[in-house]
Formats: structure tokens, C-alpha cells, sequence
């Protein structure tokens, strides 16, 4: 009962009674409400009058409309999947380590997301609020799930704390001026939050790259040092020859951060000026014959972003040796080495002979990943099937993983194909992590082969979980059928481990289970 | 009788799922995976073979008239995920070409039939007429002592009065509660919990203490007159105290839309209550079908939300004519296709209100609600119609009130534009169950 309805004095008067108790009240003089049986007679009345006559109450202000998401919404059985895979993220992990059958729905939800934003899809408005808690609770599905959820998704956002943190960071995009807008643009980054202008200056960079610095110039001087260095981090995307005044000019930096930072890019631009300095620098220590490191550290090459004090345990000249020959263009030892290729080089006893010989290969290696250099890549890494410690380069998987990622694809999947079958599963993990997905026809059979190849050499298949599931993610969905044959319980062999025939099938038929998911699910989704 | 064109959608099919556990289970077997030999009758029927651990596979068969599950699993669950799988695949690919069941599924299949065609009420034992008017009167007997010892403590309340009781705490509603199912009324003693657990309900309690002791004074008088009360009124107020319902009721056939499915688990866990709420779509008569699962077991009556069954609906008397039970089914569940619809804020509160004159005890009345745009807020979320000015509030604790997560699912399907929603309205509000958006016909169970 509302204030104001006719009869609120009288339940107002009741309730007041009731509280008090009949008792109290009888000295106060009679009246309807005078025995507790009376109270409630009239108390009963009153209730059921007032809930046969409620009437609607005045609507408070409505919220915005959501700003239209043009994207179509995905086909219904894709949106019943992601359901299913959005429903599966909590607790699929169902105790121990022994996973079963089925397939793992939570490693698949990258995958559909990936798939379902080159088809240009929007999430089903249903399924929002399950995303923006998925993208709350795994920073790794953050980006594709907000971009899913797209302008609905912040729209909601925008209502509920909990998903506050959708409104940080590039997601803010929709909020975002035309890139041509002078004045829009201008503003905002004058006058936006942090996110905001980070967001702005990727999409100003990805509009017209020599933009970005530009607009950066404008305010360069009062932004804050961790500003300045996450600014300039931006520039990496789309880094050309353009960048290169800014960045020179940022190597005077008042922040040591900021200046190692410029120094890092400019070396990676092989013509700037930057890179000649390193270049004169390193071609005076190293050449065909003999490896000399630098004496000393001068200003000059503090300038240039040289470290000058090495970290505990290493030498303060090979120290500072590494970082000339990372930083110089690798195209300057040709000539240097009298017309020699890359293989040519690292082959060379100089450059194997004696104590700077690791110092100079790993500094090679950091520097073509800098450089993206797929030839010198190609001569650091070898020949896939020679054992990794007799390698030219480096026998660290790490870096040779970052080696491979400056190489076509094909030619990636290919090296990793034939490092896999002349060294078995046991090291592939990393390399096999920086193949495209899904993986080449030579590339997938040789990682089933291994596999076969470990179930009959009898140890336990959770040896090898890690590969296993990167397979069941990676693997071409075609290769299922072929794999088949594999899923069948055979007997343990002899010297096996007890059972382990048993839990291979179970691991192949996951395997089998997951890959004929990923197809259903692309095609759903198609 | 039934054709395998018109396929569940798989939202239907998890529906049935007694558990999250099996609804994730059967979700990973919906893949051509781990079947083989999958296949489908003509009359509504679909089953296969599931590869498990164990080197035999499973046998797994669905009636999809009951629906109805078999399956040589040693899984108690009702259904098991075998049968989940199965009817996930049926929904997403079919059964091919109608097809002779195997004999391993077919013996239970005829089995089945047999057990439907047999008349529904096959009376077991000859009624000791005698006995049972005996029995009734004893048990009337006994409720007239409970009505009076209750009569006698909401006068005490009244007199020593409610501010006590916030101190008092819950313990003595609780001995009054338990006296009462001694007493073999149990809607008493339900409603006797529910009046003891109002003082710490926050802000406002007094009021709503004396309301509801006022209409558990209005049940107790009914019932001491309920020889003068017109039948319905009558069969209302029996059942509220607790008898079970005496006489058959009325059956109503129609093609029955489901609304709303969704379980409610009692304070101390041991018994799950899983409301189903449907509408005929022919003549528009609301449904609501309960069922209650045993400690630790979910209920077996399961219905998909949108799907429409054609069925016979035996409706209990009294009780604003909400109650029933489901009788015989005509054919298998076949999706809706359509929205029904809605009404205004306004409307829903005068079917509320209409529905109070047959049961004024009556909580809520089921209603399709629209075009009307969800507003949320922090206080409280709003129902308010597309048009005008009206809204109604959204309860969002105490009884039927429903997770925030499917309120911000609502906002989400609605983006600040028109939906259509069935719920719950009643005198605490609206509780939204289940909501259409302006552009689909698939409707959507609010989490």
C-alpha cells in the first residue's frame, strides 16, 4: 500500500497497533482494533484489498538504447555451441589428472572466438553477460570476448561494477572519434583517461602510421615517464623509417627506460642512423680475423642505449660486444666477411673458434628476430635433424622458437616437422607452439607418428599431455578420420607400463572426439 | 505420430538434465564422436550406440513422446548423459531416414507403448469407502486442534505485539511450526516458517509480519467455515492447509505451450521443487505443473521451454484453477515457433488481482508481459511498458525472487529496447522467467 491510496491512515494505524500489541492499546478506548481477533479480521481485509488493487508503480529513468552492432549474429547451432563452451568454463576440470574422453571445452573457446570474429559475427545478446564474466575471469580471452560482445557488451558494462573493466583499455574503441576528425582527435587526447589515449594511438597508428608520432610530439614533453614509455612501446606496431626522428630524439631521454626503448627500435630499423652507429661499433670487434670486444663503454654508445653495467656473473666486455652485434643490421657482415652468407658465417672457425664464439651467436640470434631476418634465422637454427646442442646457433628452445617465427610458415612447419621426427615429442612443445594453426599436413603427421611412436615404446600418455593438447587444438580437424585407427584399446605390450595401452586409446579417442568438435564447431560457424 | 523434422533445439534438450554435471557430461557426448548405429523411428523414437571406457558400448534409447530414457549405463542419473548426447546429436543432426528400431531398443519401446496404452487410473484395490470417510474425519479432527493452538498464538502476537519479535528470534515459530505438522497440516506449518522468518527481513518487516499473520488468521477462519464456502473457495482453502486434493479434476486438452521450468531447493536441502509453468494455446489457460525430487535426486519431470505439447491437463480444484497434472499426451513436444503475447504492467496487476477473488492467498499469477523494456538500477530493477509511464518493480529477495544473473541476462536481450518476458507478478512484483527478443521466436530461459 502506497502513500496517499485510499485507506494508508487505516493500515498505517493497524500496523502501529500490531506493533504495540492489543494489550497497550485497550486503555486507549476500543475501537475495531481492540482484541488481537479484531486486529487481524481488519488487517486481513486490508492486505487482501491492497494486493487485489495494486497498481503499476512510475518507471524510473530508462537506460540509453544500446548503439546498434551492425555485425549479424552467428548462426544458432554456433550460438548454441558457444553456450555450451561458455557454460563449460567453470569447473570443466573435473578433479586429477586423468582427463577422460571428452574433449576439453575451455581450450576450445579461444578458437571459436578467433573463428567467429574473422566471420565477422557479434555475440548472441543472450550469451553477453556469460562473456563479460569469462573475459573478467581469463585476461587471456579478454580481448576476443569484449570485441564479441562489442557495443552491447560495454553498453552493459557500463550498468554493472563487476564488469567495470570492460570499460578500461582499448576496449573504450567505440567511444572513439573518426580518426579524420582533427578536432575530435586533438581533444580526447588532450583532455582523455590513460586507456582512452592509448586506444586512440593505436587507432590513429593504424589509420596513418607517421600520425602517431606526430600526435605524440604535441604533448611529448609533459607526459609522465611511464607514459612516455608505454606510448612509445605503441609505436612497435607499424615501426618504418618515418619513426625514426622521434624515436633519435627520444634516445636524449630524461628516463633511462624511455631511451632503451628508442634505442631497441631504432636497431631494428637497419637504415636509420642509429643502427650505422652499431654497426661501425660492432664491425670494428668482430671481423674475419678475430673477435675483439669493445674496451670501454663511452657516451656515445650510452647514448645509443648500451647497458653499461653487465648482470651479476658475466663479463663486462662480452657484455657490452652483445649488445653492439644485436643492435647493428645484420646486412653489414657481408661485406665485412668478403661476400660470405649467413650459413658461411656462423660456420666460420672465427666465428666458432674461440672464448666470445656463444656471446656473438646469441647476439646474432636477438638481433634477427629483431631484424626478422629469415636468412640469417635459417643459417642460426641449422639443419633441423642435427642434434640441438652441435647447432650453430643456439641449443636454447626458447630462442630458437622466436628463430623459427621470422620464417614463412610453410617452411616453419616444415623445419618443426623434421626436427620432431628426428628428435622425438620430448622438446617440440615450445616450437611446435609458434606454428600456425592448424597445422601443415607434414607437420600434424609427424606429431601423430611421434605419438604412436611413444605408445609403443610403453611409457604413460600424460608424458606427453602437454603436446596432447596442443594437438587436440592444433591438429587439421581433417586428420581425424586417419587417427581413427588409433583409438582402438589394444593389448599392453610386454614391457609396457601397466595399463598404459588402455589410457593411450582413451587419449587418442579425446583426441579423435576433440578434433571432430573443432570441425562442427567451424562449421557451424561458417 | 511424431515426424523428426521438428527437432528440439538443444537449450530444450539440456533442459532436461538433472544436474550441471550431466548437462556438461551429455553436452561432450553430442558429437558424432562416441556414437555409432544412431538411428530414429517414426513414431518418436531415436537411439544409438555410445563407445565408453569399457569395451562393450552403451545402449541408449529415447521415447521422445515421454520423454522417456533407457540406457544400459550404470549412471542413476535421470537422464543419464548417454541419453543426453544422443538427444543433443538428434538436435543438431537428426536420425536420418525413419528406421526399424534394433531388438535391443525395440522390447523396451513396445514395452513402453504398452505401459501408455494401459488406462491412465487403473484403480488397484476396491475402495474401503468406509474406512477412508473415517480416516478423513480423524484427520479433520486433528487439524481443528492444530487451527485453534495457532488461532491462539497469533493472538498472543497480536497481544503482547510484533515489536517483540525482533528479539523473540525464529525459534518459537519454528516449535509452532512443528506443531502444526503434528497436527497433519503442513501449508500451516509451511506458512507459519515463512511468517517467522519475516522480522529479519529488513526494513519494512512489521508491516509485512502482520499482513501475513493477518492471512494465516483469514486461512485459519476459512477453514473452521469451510463447510459454508462455496466448492471452489472451499477446495482452495483445503488444499492450503494441506489435504491433498480429494477429487479428480477437470481435464483440459490443448496444445500446451511450456512457459517457464525452473527448481526451487527448500531452506534445509533435502527436497528440490521444480515448477513448470504452461499455457494452452488454445484456450489460454494457464498451467502449473509441480514435481519434487527426493534428497540428493533431482525431479524426473522435465519440459523444455518452448515447446508445445498436446496433451490432456487434469486441473486440482481450488487454487485459482493453476494446478495440474499432466495427463495423457497426444503426440511428441514440437517447438513453439511463435510468441505469445504479452501484456501491460497494468493488465498483469488486474489478472493478479482477478485471480485473488478464487485464492486470496494467492503469491503471483503467471503472466506473458510486453512490450516492456527492463530497467535496471541498484535499488531495484524495473519491468517498465514500452509506452507510458507504468512499471513494476522486480523483486529481488525473499520468495521467487531469481538470480541477478538472469536479470542482467534480460537487460542484455533487451539492450534498452522492448522485450516480451513471462513471470511471475505478484504482490512483491514481477519475476521474470523467461524472455522473447523483438526479432526471434526462440525463447530464452533467464538464467
Amino acid at each position: 500500500m502506497e502513500k496517499g491510496d485510499e485507506g494508508y491512515g487505516e493500515w498505517e494505524e493497524l500496523v502501529a497497533a500490531a506493533l504495540l500489541g492489543t494489550d497497550r492499546r485497550r486503555g486507549g478506548g476500543g475501537g475495531p482494533t481492540g482484541s488481537p481477533e479484531a486486529l487481524l479480521d481488519a488487517a486481513a481485509v486490508h492486505a487482501v484489498r491492497r494486493r487485489a488493487g495494486l497498481r503499476p508503480a512510475a518507471a524510473h529513468p530508462r537506460p540509453a538504447p544500446a548503439p546498434r552492432d551492425p555485425r549479424p549474429a552467428p548462426p544458432q547451432a554456433a550460438g548454441r555451441r558457444l553456450a555450451q563452451l561458455l557454460a563449460g568454463r567453470s569447473g570443466a576440470v573435473n578433479g586429477g589428472g586423468r582427463r577422460g574422453t571428452a574433449p576439453d571445452l575451455t581450450e576450445l573457446l579461444p578458437q571459436w572466438l578467433a573463428a567467429a570474429a574473422r566471420h565477422g559475427y557479434r555475440s548472441p545478446n543472450a550469451l553477453v553477460p556469460a562473456l563479460l564474466d569469462a573475459a573478467r575471469a581469463r585476461t587471456d580471452l579478454r580481448q576476443q570476448a569484449l570485441a564479441l560482445a562489442g557495443p552491447r557488451g560495454l553498453w552493459l558494462a557500463r550498468m554493472n561494477p563487476d564488469w567495470r573493466f570492460a570499460l578500461r583499455g582499448g576496449a573504450g574503441a567505440g567511444e572513439l572519434p573518426e580518426v579524420t576528425d582533427r578536432v575530435g582527435v586533438e581533444r580526447l587526447w588532450q583532455e582523455g583517461l590513460f586507456a582512452e589515449r592509448v586506444a586512440l594511438l593505436g587507432a590513429v597508428r593504424a589509420h596513418e602510421a607517421a600520425a602517431a608520432p606526430r600526435l605524440l610530439s604535441t604533448t611529448w614533453a609533459t607526459e609522465r615517464a611511464e607514459d612516455r614509455l608505454m606510448f612509445l612501446d605503441s609505436l612497435r606496431v607499424g615501426l618504418s623509417e618515418g619513426d625514426e626522428p622521434f624515436l633519435e630524439a627520444a634516445l636524449g631521454d630524461r628516463s633511462r627506460n624511455v631511451r632503451a626503448t628508442a634505442a631497441e627500435l631504432l636497431s631494428a630499423l637497419p637504415t636509420s642512423a642509429l643502427a650505422g652507429r652499431m654497426a661501425e661499433r660492432a664491425l670494428a670487434c668482430v671481423g674475419p680475423e678475430g673477435v675483439t670486444p669493445p674496451a670501454e663503454c663511452d657516451a656515445g654508445m650510452l647514448r645509443d642505449g648500451v647497458v653499461k653495467r653487465p648482470p651479476a656473473g658475466r663479463g663486462e666486455r662480452a657484455w657490452w660486444l652483445g649488445q653492439l652485434v644485436e643492435a647493428a643490421p645484420l646486412s653489414c657482415w657481408r661485406e665485412r666477411f668478403g661476400g660470405l652468407g649467413p650459413a658461411e658465417i656462423v660456420a666460420l672457425p672465427v666465428a666458432t673458434g674461440d672464448g666470445w664464439t656463444e656471446e656473438l651467436h646469441a647476439a646474432w640470434c636477438r638481433a634477427a628476430v629483431r631484424q626478422r631476418d629469415a636468412l640469417w634465422s635459417r643459417a642460426l637454427l641449422g639443419p633441423a635433424s642435427a642434434p640441438p646442442a652441435a647447432g650453430p646457433g643456439t641449443a636454447s628452445l626458447a630462442e630458437r622458437a622466436k628463430l623459427l617465427e621470422t620464417l614463412p610458415d610453410a617452411e616453419r612447419a616444415q623445419w618443426v616437422a623434421e626436427f620432431i621426427r628426428a628428435h622425438g615429442l620430448s622438446e617440440a612443445f615450445q616450437l611446435l607452439g609458434v606454428c600456425v594453426v592448424p597445422w601443415a599436413g607434414a607437420l600434424g603427421r609427424a606429431v601423430v607418428d611421434a605419438l604412436d611412436t611413444a605408445r609403443d615404446a610403453g611409457s604413460y600418455p600424460w608424458s606427453f599431455s602437454g603436446v596432447m593438447g596442443l594437438a587436440e587444438r592444433c591438429l587439421d580437424p581433417a586428420e581425424a578420420d586417419r587417427l581413427e585407427a588409433l583409438t582402438a584399446a589394444a593389448q599392453d605390450l610386454p614391457d609396457a607400463a601397466p595399463g598404459a595401452a588402455a589410457y593411450w586409446a582413451e587419449a587418442f579417442q579425446r583426441l579423435v572426439a576433440t578434433l571432430r568438435l573443432r570441425a562442427a564447431m567451424l562449421a557451424e560457424l561458417a | 505420430m511424431t515426424d523428426q523434422g521438428d527437432r528440439w533445439t538443444a537449450e530444450q534438450v539440456l533442459d532436461l538434465a538433472p544436474d550441471d554435471a550431466s548437462r556438461k557430461a551429455g553436452g561432450r557426448l553430442g558429437g558424432a564422436g562416441p556414437w555409432l548405429q544412431i538411428g530414429g523411428s517414426a513414431s518418436g523414437s531415436v537411439w544409438g550406440l555410445c563407445k565408453g571406457s569399457g569395451s562393450k558400448p552403451y545402449r541408449t534409447v529415447v521415447d521422445l513422446t515421454g520423454p522417456a530414457y533407457k540406457c544400459s549405463c550404470p549412471s542413476r542419473k535421470f537422464p543419464c548423459k548417454h541419453a543426453l548426447g544422443l538427444l543433443l546429436l538428434w538436435s543438431a543432426e537428426g536420425a536420418g531416414e525413419p528406421a526399424e528400431a534394433p531388438d535391443w531398443a525395440a522390447q523396451w519401446l513396445a514395452d513402453r507403448a504398452a505401459k501408455v496404452a494401459r488406462p491412465a487410473g487403473g484403480r488397484a484395490a476396491p475402495v474401503d469407502e468406509e474406512g477412508a470417510r473415517r480416516r478423513a474425519e480423524r484427520r479433520a479432527a486433528r487439524i481443528d486442534a492444530g487451527v485453534t493452538e495457532l488461532e491462539q498464538r497469533l493472538a498472543d502476537l497480536l497481544r503482547g505485539g510484533l515489536a517483540g519479535q525482533e528479539q523473540a528470534g525464529y525459534a518459537g515459530w519454528e516449535e509452532t511450526a512443528a506443531r502444526m505438522v503434528d497436527a497433519q497440516a503442513p501449508g500451516l506449518a509451511g506458512r507459519v516458517r515463512e511468517l517467522g522468518t519475516i522480522p529479519s527481513c529488513g526494513p519494512g518487516w512489521p508491516a509485512r509480519m502482520l499482513e501475513e499473520a493477518a492471512l494465516l488468521h483469514l486461512l485459519d477462519r476459512a477453514w473452521w467455515g469451510v463447510a459454508g464456502l462455496p466448492e471452489g473457495l472451499a477446495a482452495t482453502v483445503r488444499s492450503r492447509v494441506g489435504l491433498p486434493a480429494s477429487e479428480e479434476g477437470e481435464a483440459v486438452r490443448d496444445r500446451w505451450l511450456v512457459l517457464a521450468q525452473y527448481d526451487t531447493v527448500s531452506p534445509d536441502g533435502r527436497l528440490t521443487t521444480r515448477r513448470i509453468w504452461l499455457r494452452g494455446l488454445e484456450g489460454g489457460r494457464p498451467a502449473l505443473v509441480l514435481d519434487f525430487g527426493p534428497p540428493g535426486r533431482p525431479p524426473g519431470l522435465a519440459m523444455p521451454v518452448g515447446l508445445v505439447l498436446e496433451a490432456e491437463m487434469c486441473f486440482r480444484p481450488g487454487s485459482a484453477g493453476l494446478r495440474a497434472d499432466l495427463g495423457e499426451r497426444f503426440a511428441a513436444a514440437v517447438p513453439c515457433g511463435e510468441v505469445p503475447a504479452g501484456v501491460s504492467t497494468g493488465a498483469a496487476l488486474e489478472a493478479y488481482g482477478a485471480a485473488l477473488r478464487e485464492d486470496p492467498w494467492l503469491e503471483s499469477w503467471p503472466v506473458v508481459l510486453g512490450p516492456v523494456v527492463p530497467i535496471p538500477g541498484e535499488l531495484g530493477w524495473q519491468l517498465a511498458d514500452a509506452e507510458g509511464t507504468s512499471a513494476l518493480p522486480v523483486p529481488l529477495t525473499g520468495g521467487g525472487s531469481r538470480s541477478r544473473g538472469g536479470l542482467w541476462q534480460l537487460a542484455a536481450l533487451s539492450g534498452g529496447g522492448p522485450v516480451t518476458v513471462f513471470g511471475e507478478c505478484g504482490h512483491r512484483g514481477f519475476t521474470p522467467l523467461t524472455a522473447w527478443q523483438p526479432d526471434s521466436t526462440e525463447p530464452v530461459a533467464l538464467a
